[in-house]
């Protein structure tokens, strides 16, 4: 069995060291690889996971794509205590110390721009729910949506009183997306003028995150940390002035959605 | 919720970072078997399969 480099980050050199027993994917131990005044921050994992082949095959296996994850950012987030680090995408894997060195050279300069745009930033994400979305209308928080003058009470209707009301259901689930449409972008506007930069990432799945309601706003915010309480502060102002809408906040987080060096960009092959 | 507090990060938190952000390696080669100093896996394949049944209520920004 031959061990690959796993590499997780670029960062400039740590002025303060590694947890000694800080683990990576597998759980081998992470060390640093310097070149020309950079630091990878690298594992040995095994060909057996990490092949082009045996990869696509674990990439499916979601316990292990949720340990490898997993193992990722513990290593980012101990990074992320003593530096400012440029997180690589994951499963970014090399043959030998000496490829990750070539990588290293290639890139320098893309590599050097984007710590020093990134030094001391943030990435915080904030999501919005709607709430009850798939309305099956039970007891919805009963907020006044004007239209609604009807009782809700179950008794046997007419084939006119149910297309009635269910007119007014759908009036008044239109009336909410409205409404959460209009805070998304109110919030999403007022946090974008505390941030450095924002990014929209996809809306999430329920049924992989789990969470109630729909998620209406899923973005990242590149936050300088000594802005960071403001901002915190900011989102946390917002919760609960809407009944029916859910913000959720997360982070800090290395800045994983702002190194803004996507394949064209990062090294042309020379 | 505070600056400091930390909960449990949530997997799909942690995906939409490790598998849409992190800079992307590549090169004029990647995943060719001759020479391969480079493996290299488009992850969000995996994640879009996941999610194509979901249509996106946000597709733009303004």
């Amino acid at each position: 069995m031959t061990a690959l480099r796993y590499v997780y980050a670029v960062c400039r050199p740590l002025t303060a060291p590694l947890q000694a027993e800080l683990r990576g994917v597998a759980g081998a131990p992470a060390r640093q690889l310097e070149h020309h005044g950079l630091i990878a921050v690298v594992s040995q994992v095994p060909d057996s996971d990490f092949s082009e082949e045996a990869l696509r095959t674990r990439l499916e296996d979601m316990d292990w794509l949720t340990a490898t994850a997993r193992a990722h950012q513990n290593v980012i987030d101990a990074l992320t205590g003593v530096t400012t680090p440029l997180p690589l995408r994951m499963a970014t894997v090399f043959r030998d110390d000496s490829a990750v060195r070539v990588m290293m050279e290639k890139r320098e300069d893309a590599f050097r721009h984007a710590l020093d745009r990134l030094d001391g930033r943030v990435e915080w994400g904030v999501k919005i729910f709607m709430e009850n979305a798939d309305g099956e209308g039970g007891g919805d928080g009963g907020e006044g949506t004007g239209a609604r003058t009807g009782s809700a009470a179950p008794k046997a209707m007419s084939g006119r009183d149910y297309l009635r009301q269910r007119r007014m259901r759908t009036t008044a689930r239109e009336e909410q997306w409205r409404q959460v449409e209009e805070f998304a972008r109110r919030l999403h506007k007022s946090l974008s003028a505390q941030a450095e930069d924002s990014r929209l990432h996809a809306p999430q799945n329920p049924q992989l995150s789990g969470a109630a309601g729909r998620n209406v706003l899923n973005a990242a915010y590149l936050v300088p940390r000594a802005r960071s309480e403001e901002f915190v502060t900011l989102v946390d102002r917002t919760k609960d002035d809407t009944p029916g809408i859910r913000v959720e906040l997360t982070g800090p987080w290395a800045a994983y959605s702002f190194t803004g060096l996507a394949e064209e960009s990062a090294g042309e092959p020379t | 919720m505070t600056v400091v507090e930390r909960r449990e990060i949530a997997l799909v938190d942690l995906l939409d970072r490790l598998l849409a952000g992190g800079v992307v390696i590549t090169g004029d080669v990647t995943l060719r078997i001759a020479d391969v100093d480079l493996v290299r896996i488009d992850l969000n394949a995996l994640i879009s399969s996941v999610n194509e049944n979901v249509p996106s209520p946000w597709p733009e920004a303004e």
